[in-house]
C-alpha cells in the first residue's frame, strides 16, 4: 500500500521561502488596486487646483474680484464675482437640510425604534430605490410636477399681516415656479436616503441596555428616544447631516433644472437663483478652454472641491470625538 | 427622609382610586402580599420558557430565584414589570398582581408599573451622563424639575445606595461610565431608588462584580429590605442563603420548559428541602 | 458604610392605581411621537408610490417596443434605441474596469490592510472621491482625457471617469462582503496549511459571492443613471444612426468602438430638457425617465433576489 505522504514532495519546516513566496505577487496586485484610489484623488486635486487657480495666475484677477456679487462674463472687462453662486449653493443646501433633516431622522427613528418587521421590510427597500433614482429624473419631476404646482398655487405676493401691527412678512410670489424653494425641495428628497441611513446606523449602534435601562425606570418610549437615544447618537446624526450637506452642495443636474439659473444674490425662496454646480453645468459647454470665463468656472469647481474635502475632514473630526468620549 | 416626599403632589397622592376589584385572595393576609402570580406561563414564539408558575411575595421581603441556566428565572422576573413586552415574540399568560391589581391587563400603564416596580440588570448600564444626571433621570421624566428637591432626592438615593460618600465630590463632573463596576451597579440601584419604586427586581446584580463589591450590594439589599420588596435572581447559593427571606427553585422539565419546583423560607430550602430535585441542585449534585 | 436604615422608609399613602393618569402628559407625547414617526415612514412610501404611478401614467402610450428599438426622429415620436444602447455600452465598459479593480482593492482592504498610514491614506482617498461632486469628477475627466490626452469626447473617457467615481463604492461594498465571511473559515483553511492567497481565493471570495454580486448590481444601478460625470467626457449630442454590423472597434463610427462620443439615456434626458423644443419632447423624456426608473427597480430587486438565492444555495450545500 502506498504511503499517504509519498503523494507530496518532501518538505522541510525550516525551508527558506522561495522567490515567489517572498515576492507575494497577489498581495502586491491587490495593494495596487486599493492604492489606485490615492492616485486618482491626488491627480484630481492637482488638476482642479491647477485649473482653478489659473484665473488668478494667468488672467490676473484678484481674490477680491472673485468674492464679489457681479458676474458679467460678456462685458468688455469681464467680471467674475462668484459670490452669488457660493451663497446660492449655501442657501439652497441649507433649505434642503432644514426640510430633510427632521424628516430623515424621523424615518431613521421609525425604522430603528418603532417599525415592526413588516413595515421595515417595505420602507427600507423603498429608500434604496430612492437612492437609485437618477438625478435627471428628479430634475424632470421637479420641472413637470413641482414647478408648475408652485407657480399655480402661490402666484400672487405672499403677505402675512396682523390687525394692529400691520404687515409682518411679505414676499413676492412665484413667477414661474423655478426658484430657491423648488431647488431645496428637490434636493431634500435626494438627500433623504443619505441622512436616513447614516442616522439609522447611529441609532442602531446605541447599546440595547441603555434603552431597557430607561424603559425599566418607567419612561415612555419617546422620553427614552429624546433623552437617551438622540443624545447618544448625536455625533452620528451630525455625520449624517454633513454627508447630506455634501451631497446637496455637489448635486448638479437636478438643481440646475429647477432653480431658474439667474446669477443674482438669493432674495426670497420664491425667486430664481443659481448655484455653483448649476452655473458650471450651464456655462462649461459655452466656453473655450483657456479663456478667463472658463477659468472662472474652474475656480468654482475648486470651491466645490474644497467644500467636499472640508466635509470629509469634518466627518472625521466628529467621529474621532465620538470615539474619544 | 422618605423619597416620596419630594415628588409633586399630583404624581403620587392621586386620590383617584379605581373601583374595588374582585380581590384575588391568595393568602390569609392579603394586605401583606405585594406580588402574586397566578398560573404564569411565558413563551418565546412556540417555545415555552416558563410553565404555570404561581407564587406570592411578601411585602418588604427578599425573594431569591435560583435554578440552573435556562430555567426561565430571568424570563419570569421580567413579567413583574412587563419587560417581556419589549421582546418580540414573547407572550405571557396568567395573572401577575401587584397589590391585588393585575398588571397584565391591557389598560394598565406600563410606564406607571415600571415606576413602581424598578429593575437592576446583570450588567451595570449607567447612562452616558454625569452621576447626578443618571440619578435625576427618572424623576425628571416624571416631571420633577425643582432643583432643590432634585438635589435632595439625588443625595438621598445615593446615600441609600451606599454610594454617596464615594461620589459626592464630583457628582456633576464625573460620568456614570467612569465609575468602577461595583460603583456603577450601585449607581443603577440609586437610579432606581430615585424613581420611588415599591418593588425592585434584580437579575444577577452582582455576577459581574468582584467579591468585595458583591458583599456591599448584599449589605445594601438587607438595608433596602426595610422599605422595599426585592426579587433577586442569583446563581450564587451562598448569596441566596445570606440575603433572602424566601427562596424559589426553578428547573427545566423534559421539554426544557422552566417550572417552579418549590418555594419556601430560605432556611428551610437550604437545609431540608421537600423535593429531591432541590436537594440535588443545592448540594451540587445537579446534573 | 453608614447604615442609614433609620432613614429608610416609604410613606405609605394611598397607592396610586396602575391605570392612573399620573403621566398623562408624557403618555400623550409618546402617542403623538409614535403617530408622527409612523407618518414619516408612510410619507416615504407615499412619495415613492406617487412617483412610480406618475411615470407609469406619463409613459402610458409612449413606451412601446418601437420606442425602445427605433432611432430618434424629427417628425414623429421616434425611439431612443441609440442612447439606450450607449447606456448599456457605457455600463459594460465601466463595469469591465471598475469590478476587477474594486474587487481587488476590497480584498486588500479586508484581508491585508494593516493599521498604518497607507491604509489611512486609502481610506481618506475613498471618502474623498465619495464626497467630491460628480460634476467635478466629470470635469477632471474633461481635462485629463478629453484635453490632455486629446481623446475628445469618447465613451472610453466617460467610462474611465465613471470608474473613478464609482471605485470607492465598489471597493467598500467588496470589503464589506469579504469582511462578513466568518473568521473561522479563514482559520480552518490556514490550519490545513493553505497560504493566505489560497485561502482568499478558494475560501473567502467564494463565500462572499452573494455579497459581491449585490455590490456589483448596486454599483451598476448607480452607473446606469449617472449623467453629470458624462456631460463633459462622453459627450452630449444627438447620436447618429448606428450600424451594428460595423464591428471595427477602432473605427469611431462603429457603435462598438470606445473611441466615439456616447450620449447615454440620462444625458439625453438632460439634453432634451435644456435645448429640446421638439413637439414630442415631453413624451420622449417621460418615456425615457420611466425606462430609467424601471431599470433602477430591476437593479434593486435583482440585487436582492440574486443575493438571497445565492446565499441560500451556498449555505445549503
Ligand atoms: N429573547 C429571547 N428569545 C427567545 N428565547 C429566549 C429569549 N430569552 C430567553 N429565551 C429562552 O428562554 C429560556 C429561559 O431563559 P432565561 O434567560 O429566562 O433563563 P435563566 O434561568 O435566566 O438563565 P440564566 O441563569 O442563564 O440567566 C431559555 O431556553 C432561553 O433560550
Ligand atoms: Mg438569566
Amino acid at each position: 500500500m502506498a504511503s499517504l505522504t509519498s503523494a507530496y514532495p518532501t518538505s522541510k519546516l525550516r525551508a527558506k521561502p522561495g522567490l515567489l513566496e517572498r515576492l507575494d505577487l497577489p498581495r502586491r496586485v491587490v495593494f495596487v488596486a486599493a492604492a489606485s484610489m490615492i492616485i486618482v484623488v491626488a491627480m484630481l486635486m492637482i488638476f482642479i487646483v491647477w485649473q482653478g487657480t489659473q484665473l488668478f495666475v494667468k488672467d490676473g484677477y484678484s481674490l477680491g474680484a472673485i468674492f464679489d456679487a457681479k458676474w458679467d462674463p460678456l462685458a468688455d472687462t469681464p467680471e467674475f464675482g462668484i459670490l452669488p453662486f457660493i451663497l446660492g449653493t449655501i442657501v439652497v443646501t441649507a433649505g434642503a437640510l432644514l426640510i430633510s433633516t427632521p424628516l430623515s431622522v424621523g424615518v431613521a427613528l421609525f425604522l430603528s425604534e418603532v417599525a415592526p418587521k413588516w413595515a421595515k421590510s417595505i420602507v427600507q427597500p423603498a429608500l434604496e430605490i430612492f437612492v437609485g433614482i437618477p438625478s435627471v429624473v428628479w430634475g424632470w419631476l421637479g420641472i413637470t410636477v413641482l414647478v408648475p404646482f408652485l407657480a399655480d398655487t402661490f402666484n400672487g405676493p405672499i403677505v402675512i399681516s396682523l390687525p394692529i401691527v400691520g404687515t409682518i412678512f411679505s414676499m413676492p410670489g412665484f413667477l414661474t415656479g423655478f426658484s430657491w424653494l423648488a431647488g431645496s425641495l428637490v434636493l431634500s428628497i435626494m438627500v433623504l436616503p443619505t441622512i436616513t441611513s447614516v442616522s439609522y446606523d447611529a441609532f442602531r449602534a446605541v447599546p440595547q441596555e441603555l434603552r431597557t435601562g430607561s424603559l425599566a425606570l418607567g419612561t415612555t418610549r419617546w422620553q427614552m428616544i429624546r433623552h437617551i437615544l438622540i443624545p447618544s447618537a448625536l455625533s452620528g446624526v451630525l455625520t449624517a447631516v454633513v454627508l447630506g450637506m455634501t451631497r446637496a452642495a455637489g448635486e448638479a443636474l437636478a438643481v440646475q433644472m429647477v432653480i431658474g439659473n439667474s446669477p443674482t444674490l438669493p432674495e426670497a425662496i420664491t425667486q430664481p437663483m443659481t448655484t455653483l454646480t448649476s452655473q458650471i453645468t450651464l456655462d462649461m459647454g459655452n466656453t473655450v478652454f483657456g479663456e478667463p470665463w472658463q477659468d472662472a468656472l474652474w475656480t468654482m469647481s475648486l470651491v466645490l472641491l474644497v467644500i467636499s474635502i472640508t466635509s470629509v475632514v469634518l466627518v472625521r473630526v466628529i467621529n474621532k470625538r465620538r470615539m474619544g468620549s | 427622609m422618605p423619597i416620596t416626599a419630594v415628588y409633586p403632589e399630583p404624581v403620587l397622592r392621586r386620590v383617584e382610586v379605581t373601583a374595588p376589584r374582585a380581590a384575588v385572595q391568595v393568602a390569609a393576609r392579603p394586605a401583606d402580599i405585594k406580588i402574586a402570580t397566578e398560573h404564569v406561563s411565558i413563551s418565546y414564539g412556540d417555545k415555552v420558557a416558563v410553565r404555570d408558575v404561581s407564587l406570592t411575595v411578601q411585602d418588604r421581603s427578599i425573594l431569591a430565584l435560583i435554578g440552573p441556566s435556562g430555567s426561565g428565572k430571568s424570563t419570569f422576573l421580567r413579567c413583574f414589570n412587563r419587560m417581556n413586552d419589549l421582546i418580540p415574540g414573547a407572550s405571557v399568560k396568567g395573572e401577575v398582581c401587584l397589590d391585588g391589581e393585575n398588571v397584565m391587563e391591557a389598560d394598565v400603564s406600563v410606564v406607571e408599573l415600571r415606576r413602581r416596580v424598578g429593575m437592576v440588570f446583570q450588567r451595570p448600564n449607567p447612562f452616558p451622563m454625569s452621576i447626578y444626571e443618571n440619578v435625576a433621570y427618572g424623576p425628571r421624566r416624571r416631571g420633577l424639575n425643582d432643583r432643590r428637591k432634585l438635589n435632595d432626592l439625588v443625595e438621598t438615593s445615593l446615600k441609600r445606595a451606599a454610594l454617596w460618600d464615594e461620589v459626592k465630590d464630583d457628582l456633576r463632573r464625573k460620568s456614570g461610565l467612569a465609575l468602577s463596576g461595583g460603583q456603577q451597579q450601585r449607581l443603577c440601584i440609586a437610579r432606581v431608588l430615585a424613581t420611588d419604586p415599591e418593588v425592585i427586581l434584580m437579575d444577577e446584580p452582582a455576577s459581574a462584580l468582584d467579591p468585595v463589591s458583591t458583599l456591599r450590594i448584599e449589605e445594601l439589599m438587607r438595608e433596602l429590605r426595610e422599605a422595599y420588596t426585592i426579587v433577586i435572581v442569583t446563581h450564587n447559593m451562598q448569596q441566596a442563603a445570606r440575603v433572602s427571606d424566601v427562596t424559589a427553585f426553578f428547573t427545566m422539565a423534559d421539554d426544557r420548559a422552566g417550572y417552579l419546583v418549590e418555594v419556601g423560607p430560605t432556611g428551610q430550602i437550604f437545609t431540608r428541602p421537600s423535593e429531591q430535585l432541590t436537594e440535588d441542585y443545592i448540594s451540587g449534585r445537579f446534573g | 458604610m453608614t447604615a442609614n436604615a433609620g432613614s429608610i422608609g416609604r410613606s405609605s399613602g394611598a397607592k396610586p392605581s396602575l391605570k392612573g393618569k399620573a403621566s398623562r402628559g408624557s403618555i400623550l407625547a409618546d402617542r403623538a411621537a409614535t403617530v408622527v414617526l409612523w407618518g414619516t415612514g408612510a410619507l416615504v412610501l407615499l412619495i415613492l408610490g406617487s412617483i412610480i404611478l406618475h411615470f407609469a401614467m406619463a409613459a402610458w402610450g409612449v413606451v412601446s417596443l418601437s420606442f425602445i428599438l427605433d432611432n430618434p426622429s424629427q417628425t414623429t415620436l421616434g425611439g431612443i434605441m441609440p442612447v439606450l444602447w450607449n447606456s448599456i455600452y457605457m455600463l459594460a465598459l465601466t463595469m469591465l474596469i471598475a469590478v476587477p479593480v474594486g474587487l481587488l482593492g476590497g480584498i486588500y482592504m479586508a484581508e491585508y490592510a494593516g493599521d498604518n498610514i497607507v491604509t489611512g491614506a486609502i481610506r481618506f482617498a475613498e471618502e474623498s472621491i465619495s464626497s467630491v461632486p460628480s460634476i467635478v469628477v466629470g470635469l477632471f475627466g474633461l481635462i485629463l482625457f478629453v484635453d490632455d490626452f486629446h481623446w475628445g469626447f469618447t465613451a472610453l473617457a466617460g467610462a474611465l471617469a465613471l470608474t473613478f467615481f464609482n471605485l470607492p463604492l465598489m471597493t467598500r461594498l467588496s470589503e464589506q462582503a469579504l469582511r462578513a465571511v466568518p473568521q473561522d473559515e479563514r482559520s480552518a483553511s490556514l490550519a490545513l496549511g493553505a497560504t493566505k492567497w489560497q485561502t482568499i481565493r478558494h475560501v473567502v471570495v467564494p463565500l462572499a459571492i452573494p455579497g459581491l454580486i449585490t455590490g456589483v448590481i448596486l454599483t451598476a444601478g448607480r452607473v446606469f443613471g449617472e449623467a453629470a460625470v458624462l456631460l463633459f467626457t462622453a459627450g452630449i449630442g444627438t447620436p447618429p444612426h448606428y450600424n451594428f454590423m460595423n464591428l471595427d472597434i477602432t473605427n469611431p463610427t462603429s457603435p462598438w468602438s470606445p473611441f466615439r462620443p456616447a450620449t447615454t439615456l440620462s444625458v439625453y434626458i438632460y439634453k432634451l430638457n435644456s435645448e429640446g423644443l421638439g413637439a414630442f419632447k415631453n413624451q420622449i423624456v417621460d418615456g425615457s425617465a420611466a425606462i430609467l426608473i424601471s431599470m433602477v427597480l430591476i437593479f434593486n430587486l435583482g440585487a436582492r433576489f440574486v443575493g438571497r438565492v445565492l446565499s441560500r444555495k451556498l449555505t445549503a450545500s
